[in-house]
């Protein structure tokens, strides 16, 4: 195997997307904390507004307090983040050589962007994230599902479309076709899957808005420093080892 | 597609059987890993709800459904 060129081995491929990953998730993290946690302490606080009024005054020890859940939220985004770029260097070297440019930078960023769009876009809005208050913990379950349900039709969706798109001959057709396959695809998602409506009425329009808002943020964080990032350290050339000096005469 | 595309040197190795089963046990720890952070609630962590209230607010607003 030689030394220089871009890494070249599935290990060496999949310790650079972890690197990454563990990377945009603390950028991510840092997002979330700054711009995110205000909204959840928002939403916290009308939380144990209503169950107060409810007439559930009692003091509920808790297992993890606020100052720890902050904290915890840079070990969440860490984490996934590390998962997402594991899987993004598994995508990268097994698709690699299917993507149809011979640009390396391109192919990591297109995958990025494919599961931006696949994992995060599509999901999101069908099943936008919902802060503490809002959601009926006796459906959880069947949320769950439906949320991982429209995870597999949104990478569904993104491969229809890139096979819609390889059938064309020309450019914008197959722009077109691609747009056309992946629109497709989604709609029979959005149609089959339950529609999910729990939010209360009496909850801060702008709040759930600003929340909504600061989680896409996260997402996008994540996404676009991972593809950045993995692209930047996949193909970024080893350095020959140093040659002797040789003097000249 | 274009011609000159076989010029280019491949930077990743061809897919083999070998590389096809790391690659999915790669995968599967991956999923575990996200399993842990979005869904679990001890039953894997072994840790009660400890994880899963440590979490709580990467949850939010990574935008997994939480409660």
């Amino acid at each position: 195997m030689p030394l220089t060129g871009p890494a070249q081995s599935f290990g060496a491929l999949l310790i650079r997307g972890l690197l990454a990953g563990l990377i945009a998730g603390l950028l991510a993290g840092v997002f979330a904390y700054t711009v995110g946690e205000p909204k959840v302490d928002a939403a916290i606080a009308i939380e144990e507004a209503n169950a107060h009024a409810a007439g559930d005054d009692g003091h509920h020890e808790e297992l993890v307090g606020r100052d720890g859940q902050k904290g915890g939220l840079f070990l969440a985004t860490g984490l996934y983040g590390a998962a997402m770029g594991g899987l993004l260097a598994t995508a990268y070297t097994v698709l690699r050589r299917r993507l149809r440019t011979s640009n390396d930078t391109r192919a990591a960023l297109g995958l990025a962007g494919a599961a931006l769009l696949g994992v995060v876009l599509v999901p999101y809005l069908k099943y936008p994230p919902n802060p503490p208050a809002v959601g009926n913990p006796d459906t959880i379950n069947q949320r769950t599902i439906s949320y991982l349900a429209i995870v597999v039709i949104g990478l569904v969706a993104v491969w229809a479309g890139v096979v819609a798109a390889r059938t064309q001959p020309v450019e914008w057709r197959q722009a077109l076709a691609g747009v056309a396959g992946f629109l497709v695809v989604v709609a029979v998602g959005y149609l089959l899957l339950p529609t999910v409506d729990e939010v209360p009425g009496t909850f801060p329009a702008t709040l759930l808005w600003n929340f909504r808002i600061a989680s896409l943020g996260t997402q996008a964080v994540m996404w676009s420093a991972l593809g950045l990032g993995f692209a930047a350290l996949a193909t970024r050339p080893v350095r020959e080892p140093a040659r002797e000096a040789v003097p000249v005469a | 597609m274009p011609k000159a595309q076989a010029a280019h040197p491949l930077t990743t190795p061809a897919v083999s059987p070998r590389l096809l089963w790391t690659s999915l046990a790669v995968v599967a720890l991956m999923l575990l890993i996200t399993y842990l952070v979005a869904f679990d609630q001890g039953a894997v962590s072994r840790s009660g709800m400890y994880l899963h209230e440590l979490m709580h607010d990467g949850r939010h607003l990574l935008g997994v459904p939480c409660h």
